[in-house]
């Protein structure tokens, strides 16, 4: 691999993405693949633009030359974000993608294979593919400035085995856990409209992903009546119901994680309509409260006297705190000078993109700056 | 009715209505038994609001699902009582279930095996023949739910020859010594179903060696997932275990059963069709909210048992699909349902960036 050390947000890189974004629009087998369209989405030249204004000036950076991104192996678009953030720090990247076969990968890379010899930039990706193979990842390692590892903690273990040359680091993105801090008051006087796209929201933060994201709430926070509550979960069991591809052995699944919890935290069951959205809500919140959880629509509840609680229980596994009827400043002041927390977003943001993720500026950390004395 | 009551019964001979009354005080019972005395099992029924004043019929009580047994020590008696615990492999990797015995409900357990099985072998021991090796007793690694169902059988044998050797080869001689010994004789073989098939039948249909089985009972459990995959119905199943050694098709029994519920097993009748006795319930519940499922309607097995008093694991909630085929009413005049296993459940398959699957519970 060629290395790249071109400048961050270079009209190359920009135009490269807009015509990957342009290209992927204009394909019809993308209207089947939300994800895919989010993405394309995200490479419009006004969106990378606004990215580039928002930096302001990065004046002496440059790419750090090559990147090796190990994507995982089961959120199928994650690996072009992570290779387009790699360009647009101004490197040149190695992809390893899922060895499983997602329709998304196998189109994203048609578009990227096509402009491989027609684009000038087209060079600095190559997508791989290869079985958890020892010797492949070194051979990658080798060549990399920096390593992305996106996976969970076993995934990251097993990728440090592949030594990096001396001058080169990794940056993981490991297993996180979010949670959700919700005003029932606010979901009350929601009008029928802004409910449903909360619930909607709320949906594509968890459902979605099975709930298996590291972005995903699994703790809800409180405050306010009762009646707020139930018809937040009513909307969500509604648009669950809908869109949600149940499993049976989540049944089962669930109320294993019910019984235990109940052992080990003294959590109890809130009864819901079905096994689709299974509840249980907890008096006090035990310090390791981010070690229970299931997946696929699993939620614990706690009712908040204050968002100093919040303090007793935020560790560095903490990633995102998504929020509805708070002000995000007040959720900022709580959560300051704690060890985790790294996005405050609205509900139904938490999936998205940011080119800063798990508290990392993404940009300036795959590019180098040369300082003039 | 207690415990010894309930195992003179017949064992399939109840009707609907006095098998409901029977399980309904006993399952209760056992209910708030282990609600007075596990505690975990205590926090579990509070989590769910279980108002033990008031105590639902039988098939509206809690099930647990089997793999809190992999999770928890469940003990519904004082430790220094325990007299034996079983474990069992299972699918979810390394963790193995853990049930505790005391000394009665360990007797319960034989007693309702020993009330059970005599109906397809008879009120006395008979010769067994064990298809399978020595070694999987004697090696403590591969002792597993398959040597615990050697065990638990053996008591039905009054001399025991092993049909394998160490390395899983049919030990012709000894079999044959051991044939010729009990000529005329009921014969007893017991053993795994794969192992059956692999070790046992595939080894005679080759050798040309075909021992006189006509007299004999073939029990077999552990489940058909490999031998769907060689595309084996139980038809063909029997069919070719005749052809090699004679043994009649109404003689094989499949069974189904689990350690969690060691004693109450539900044995194939010469219909095909797996039996629930009067010791024990199955009910098919589905899914999405574990509605209970009609006749015919695939779902989650949930297992009801009479027995356990010294863990709690009266009802639970099997990872095994199956369906009811009938009530009281199969062709082969046992009492009780019928019902058909599907197989094991298939694990969920799980997107997102998260590779610790429901990391600790």
């Amino acid at each position: 691999m060629q290395a790249s050390f071109d400048i961050p947000f270079s009209p190359d890189v920009l135009d490269y993405l807009s015509v990957l974004s342009a290209q992927l629009m204009r394909d019809s087998a993308t209207r089947a693949f939300p994800d895919v369209g989010t993405f394309a989405f995200f490479c419009r030249k006004a969106n990378l633009e606004k990215w580039k204004k928002a930096y302001g000036p990065l004046d002496g950076r440059v790419g750090r030359g090559v990147v090796f991104h190990i994507a995982p192996s089961n959120v199928p678009v994650n690996f072009a974000y992570s290779m387009a953030v790699g360009l647009l720090a101004g490197n040149a990247n190695i992809v390893k993608v899922s060895s499983k076969d997602f329709p998304q990968v196998t189109l994203i890379r048609k578009h990227l294979e096509a402009l491989q010899e027609t684009h000038p930039v087209g060079k600095r990706v190559k997508i791989v593919h290869y079985p958890n193979t020892r010797e492949q990842t070194d051979a990658y390692s080798s060549q990399a400035d920096v390593r992305v590892i996106w996976g969970g903690d076993a995934t990251i273990a097993a990728i440090r085995q592949s030594p990096l040359p001396p001058r080169s680091f990794d940056v993981c993105f490991a297993d996180r856990y979010s949670i959700a801090a919700i005003d029932a008051d606010a979901v009350f006087r929601a009008t029928e409209q802004e409910l449903s796209a909360l619930a909607e929201g709320f949906y594509n933060d968890t459902y979605l992903f099975d709930q298996n994201a590291c972005s995903a709430p699994h703790l809800v926070l409180w405050r306010g009546a009762e009646a707020g509550r139930t018809r937040f979960w009513k909307a969500v069991h509604q648009v669950a119901t809908a869109k949600y591809p149940f499993q049976d052995v989540q049944a089962i699944d669930k109320l294993d994680a019910l019984f235990s919890q109940a052992v080990a935290i003294g959590s109890r069951q809130i009864p819901t309509q079905d096994n689709l959205l299974v509840r249980a809500s907890l008096d006090t919140l035990p310090q390791d409260i981010d070690a229970y959880r299931c997946t696929g629509g699993y939620f614990l509840e706690h009712t908040l006297v204050s968002l100093s609680e919040l303090s007793a229980i935020v560790n560095r596994k903490y990633q995102t705190l998504a929020y509805y009827g708070f002000s995000p400043t007040e959720l900022q002041d709580a959560v300051c000078g704690l060890p985790g927390i790294d996005r405050i977003v609205p509900i139904g943001k938490t999936t998205e993109f940011s080119l800063f993720w798990d508290g990392f500026d993404l940009i300036r950390t795959l590019s180098r700056v040369v300082t003039i004395a | 009715m207690n415990i010894d009551e309930i195992l003179d019964l017949d064992p399939y001979a109840l009707p609907h209505r006095e098998k409901q009354a029977m399980l309904q005080e006993r399952l209760q019972e056992l209910t708030l038994h282990h609600y007075l005395h596990c505690p975990e099992y205590r926090a579990m029924m509070n989590a769910i609001g279980l108002d033990t004043t008031h105590l639902p019929a039988y098939d509206a009580l809690p099930f647990l699902p089997v793999r809190l047994f992999k999770e928890w020590e469940l003990c519904s008696c004082p430790k220094t009582e325990i007299v034996k615990t079983m474990t069992s492999s299972g699918t979810t990797g390394q963790q193995v279930s853990r049930i505790f015995l005391d000394r009665a409900t360990a007797a319960a357990q034989q007693k309702c095996l020993t009330r059970i099985v005599s109906q397809f072998i008879g009120n006395k021991r008979v010769p067994m023949l064990i298809l399978d090796t020595p070694a999987v007793i004697k090696d403590r690694n591969m002792f597993s739910a398959r040597g615990a169902g050697i065990l638990g059988f053996s008591m039905f044998g009054s001399k025991r020859c092993y049909a394998f050797d160490e390395n899983m080869e049919l030990d012709t001689e000894s079999v044959r010594t051991f044939l010729s010994t009990h000529e005329g004789e009921t014969i007893f073989m017991f053993g795994f179903t794969f192992m059956v098939w692999q070790h046992f039948y595939q080894k005679l249909a080759t050798a040309g060696y075909h021992p006189d089985l006509h007299r004999a009972v073939l029990i077999h459990g552990g489940g058909w997932k490999k031998l769907i995959g060689e595309k084996v119905s139980p038809e063909v199943f029997k069919a070719a275990l005749h052809d090699v050694c004679g043994i009649l098709p109404e003689n094989i029994h499949d069974y189904y059963g689990m350690v969690e519920q060691t004693g109450t097993v539900y044995v194939e009748c010469a219909c095909g069709h797996l039996h629930a006795s009067s010791f024990s319930d199955v009910i098919i519940r589905r899914p999405r909210d574990f509605s209970i499922a009609d006749t015919g309607e695939k779902g989650l097995v949930e297992v009801v048992s009479v027995l356990p008093e010294s863990y709690p694991g009266h009802i639970l909630l099997t990872e095994d699909e199956g369906r009811i085929l009938g009530e009281d009413d199969c062709p082969c005049g046992r009492k009780g349902k019928y019902f058909t296993i599907e197989g094991r459940i298939k694990h969920a398959e799980i997107r997102g960036c998260s590779d610790t699957y429901a990391s600790k519970f």
